[in-house]
């Protein structure tokens, strides 16, 4: 193993590393993230290492290589591949594709049509990754390397100009100079709060205390979020070469990265990525031979979303109890055992490489006035091109859901998106043209967050939304201050009562009391920001909040306490269809006997309602009204006219 | 230690570097109440019934006054309609656990807060803390802790510390603003001595 020893050295690796790679062998790119890996991705790769073995390539030198990569984002789509150096990407690969990917597409250089993106719209089919709507609009700085790189190889992250940021600043910059770089990039972090990244290395960076700390926040715990883990699993090395830029920067000599232990992938890849840094010489004493040293280790999170917080997150480094504590004083000044300290979330790390890379100037030449660059989202729900989305700042909602996002799923009408995980916010139809940017999400009451995005369409109840984030703080919440965990324990009593038809005339006000005292008077960012699902949801919903407590209405039918289902007796035509599908056995007929549902034993599956054909259209949705009671027994036989 | 000015309810106010805001107020006889405070122990900032209004960089927010440190020009209003709208509707929550407790009666009829506003819980503790950081910061036995987070967030004696500290102790006891914490200690020596706890109650 190679030790570098200095900038030459490194370039001169990267020289031979590149040159002994033919540019024109065949390399097939399989995501093994961990959406791939659950849609069976390893079982792909298997069959790709005994596919190559039984038709005698392993041997032949130049014929084909198999990566293992990171996650690229089209996880709804997954297991994917790419194989270059054609860029032809196939979705939804099995294992028995494998031969007839190696002997066609390898080997007799045509493209499987079939296993090709196929635009819905216009029904074409796309050969090419980066030419797949779900790509074409994204500009994919951080995430672009994912699929470019086994993430277990230190070489493909030198082959593709890994670590030539650390080199450039340990011999062409001083630690002044590079926050100074980081400072005029505009980046603010990516954790949620949006807090300028360069200024916050400045406080660190001029404490007088001797011993500092920089560590990197991998606990990400939004709900349905996971651009970091994506990060992290992917592309270790570059969360590394951020970090101990930062270092550098801010005059630290130990880091940590805080990883949340459901995250074993990003561990175990991280894990390695350390030690072979480590082996190189870009970790540990005297980096680069430049006298600079710097070590890091990994700490694993036990499973709490308030250590994402970065107080309680340093608690729960020293081995305490996750709790924040107040701020000031703030982590720069006393930090982990009470020495100057700088977190950043993952993203932010991952960017720092770029911008010394490339330069302050382009990134600012990405994004709107206050917020630069790109960011990572993680768009899911109801929406038909789930995964990791990377854009620029600036971009309308509209554009990620619709261009990027491919639209709403059978063709249902969009109602809200929810960004910034369980304390942001939704935002509606009218907002959709917002540009997306730190300042402008918060103008409607939402917030950027760490980059969740929900989809909702027209079935999602936005008084069960909020029920549903609250109860998710309600069990997250450290408990130590008042207001966030008795806020949050009497608002989610209000709502499941809305939710489940017990809803009273004043509760709206009583929430919104509740609200402001949690927002105001919370210890951490948890409780003062733990209302805004509920505020926003109340500001842009208000009626659906008004036909809950007062119709005792659902208008999406989604609170099962709230509707029933009820077949028409003019329009069933006793298919059996509903009958034979519903699970609990709640449907009562036969054949030429019109069918009934028994209320009683009816669990509000929707089963009835989905199966139906829609040219009898029998099943309905009853909310806020009595359910019609069954006709009699002696009426339900059906006379068929033609059958006399 | 500097000397810095401050403002509070419009008085000029002298406090030491390092002083609390709650400090400060106490210092020229401006009361602020606490529930979770004590001089003895390590403030903690877990009631936020202390909070006060204060104004900086054209915007006033909330802040614990046992926690926020003093600093040069601050300005504090420790009673205005937010404070006291924030305070009425914690105390309610506070009620909601232990709607006889006489500390929080007494504060409840100063705010007006409404002692059946919220559907009664369980438990009696408002999980202040205060036995919890008496038994570690003075007696330093920690014989009692918090399990569990959120909102299942509950007061625990360790049973194995109980039986060797606990009896000659009980310094905890006059700490507590609901009592719920005797009935805690109660249960836990009943369950660890269940013979000796029907012993009559001069003994104890």
């Amino acid at each position: 193993m190679p030790r570098i020893n200095s900038p030459g050295e490194l370039e001169k690796f990267r020289k031979d590393l590149i040159s002994k790679k033919n540019p024109d062998k065949p390399c097939i790119a399989i995501c093994t993230g961990t959406g791939c890996l659950a849609l069976g991705a390893a079982n792909v790769v298997t069959a790709f290492k005994e596919e190559i073995k039984k038709q005698g390539l392993q041997n032949k030198f130049d014929v084909v290589e198999i990566r293992e990569t990171g996650c690229p984002g089209f996880c709804e789509r997954g297991p994917l591949l790419v194989i270059y150096p054609l860029e032809v990407c196939y979705l939804q690969v099995q294992p028995g594709d494998a031969e007839e990917i190696i002997s066609q597409t390898i080997l007799a250089k045509k493209v499987i049509d079939r296993l090709l993106y196929v635009d819905p719209v216009t029904g074409e089919k796309i050969v090419h990754e980066s030419e797949i709507p779900f790509y074409k609009h994204q500009v994919r700085n951080l995430i672009g390397n994912n699929i470019k790189i086994d993430p277990k190889s230190i070489e493909d992250y030198l082959a593709v100009g890994g670590y030539s940021a650390l080199a450039k600043v340990l011999f062409h910059a001083t630690p002044e100079q590079v926050t100074e770089t980081v400072k005029n990039s505009g980046l603010r972090g990516r954790g949620g709060a949006g807090f300028s990244t360069g200024k916050k290395w400045e406080f660190a960076r001029n404490s007088a205390e001797k011993i500092k700390y920089v560590i990197v926040n991998a606990d990400e715990g939004d709900p349905g979020a996971f651009m970091d883990r994506a990060l992290l699993e992917g592309n270790p090395h570059a969360v590394l070469e951020g970090l101990t830029i930062g270092a550098y920067a801010i005059g630290s000599h130990e880091g940590y990265i805080y990883v949340r232990q459901e995250y074993p992938l990003a561990v175990e890849n991280v894990g390695i990525a350390i030690r072979q840094a480590e082996e190189y010489g870009f970790l540990g004493k005297n980096i680069f031979g430049s006298g600079f040293d710097f070590t890091t280790k990994v700490h694993q999170g036990a499973g709490a979303f308030v250590c994402g917080e970065e107080t309680a997150l340093l608690r729960s480094l020293e081995g305490k109890p996750g709790e924040p504590k107040p701020r000031p004083p703030y982590p720069a000044e006393k930090g982990l055992w009470d020495k100057p300290t700088n977190i950043n979330n993952v993203e932010t790390w991952a960017n720092i490489p770029l911008i010394i890379n490339k330069g302050a100037e382009f990134f600012t030449s990405i994004g709107t006035a206050g917020s630069k660059g790109t960011k990572i989202f993680s768009l899911v729900g109801k929406v038909n091109n789930t995964g990791l989305v990377e854009v620029p700042m600036g971009i309308t909602l509209r554009d990620i859901i619709y261009e990027i996002g491919g639209g709403i799923p059978k063709g249902k009408k969009f109602k809200a998106v929810q960004t910034g995980g369980p304390s942001g916010g939704c935002i509606p139809e009218e907002y959709l043209d917002i540009k997306v940017d730190f300042d402008e999400l918060g103008k409607v009451g939402a917030i950027m967050g760490s980059g969740g995005m929900i989809v909702m369409d027209e079935d999602t109840c936005m008084v069960d939304v909020a029920r549903y984030f609250l109860n998710f703080l309600f069990g997250e919440s450290c408990g130590k201050c008042s207001p966030c965990r008795e806020g949050i324990r009497q608002m989610l009593k209000i709502l499941t009562n809305i939710t489940e038809g017990r809803g009273k005339d004043g509760d709206i006000e009583l929430l919104e009391e509740l609200c402001a005292a949690t927002r105001d008077a919370s210890l951490c960012a948890l409780g003062g920001t733990a209302p805004n699902p509920v505020l926003n949801t109340i500001r842009f919903f208000r009626n659906e909040y008004e036909a809950h407590i007062k119709e005792k209405r659902c208008p999406s039918f989604s609170c099962k306490e709230l509707i029933a289902y009820y077949i028409d007796p003019e329009k069933c035509q006793a298919c059996m269809i509903c009958l034979r599908k519903c699970p609990a056995e709640a449907i009562i007929g036969g054949k030429n006997r019109i069918h009934v549902i028994a209320q009683e034993k009816c669990t509000k599956c929707g089963t009835c309602f989905e199966v139906c054909p829609s040219r009898f259209g029998a099943v309905k949705r009853l909310s806020g009204e009595l359910v019609p009671s069954p006709i009699p027994e002696e009426a339900r036989t059906i006379v068929r006219e033609n059958r006399k | 230690m500097s000397e810095i000015l401050l403002q509070i309810d419009g008085k000029e106010v002298k406090a030491k570097e390092g002083m609390t805001v709650l400090e400060a107020a106490r210092s020229v006889e401006i009361s602020i109440p606490t529930l979770c405070h004590h001089e003895k122990l390590e403030p903690y900032g877990a009631c936020r019934i202390c909070v006060v209004e204060i104004d900086g960089r054209g915007r006033s927010n909330l802040a614990a006054a046992c926690v926020t440190p003093v600093a040069e020009g601050l300005v504090v209003r420790t009673r205005s309609e937010k404070v006291d709208k924030t305070r009425r509707i914690l105390l309610e929550l506070f009620l909601a656990h232990a709607p006889d407790s006489p500390i929080l009666k007494d504060l409840a009829q100063e705010y007006g807060a409404d002692k059946d506003r919220f559907a009664k819980e369980a438990s009696f503790c408002i999980l202040c803390g205060l036995c919890v950081r008496y038994c570690a910061e003075v007696a330093k036995k920690n014989a009692i802790g918090f399990i569990e987070r959120g909102a299942s967030r509950e007061i625990s004696f360790i049973p194995q510390i109980v039986s060797q500290e606990c009896r000659k102790c009980k310094g905890c006891f006059s700490l507590c603003p609901t009592e719920a914490l005797q009935a805690a200690y109660h249960l836990t020596e009943a369950l660890t001595f269940p013979l000796s706890s029907c012993e009559p109650e001069s003994e104890k």
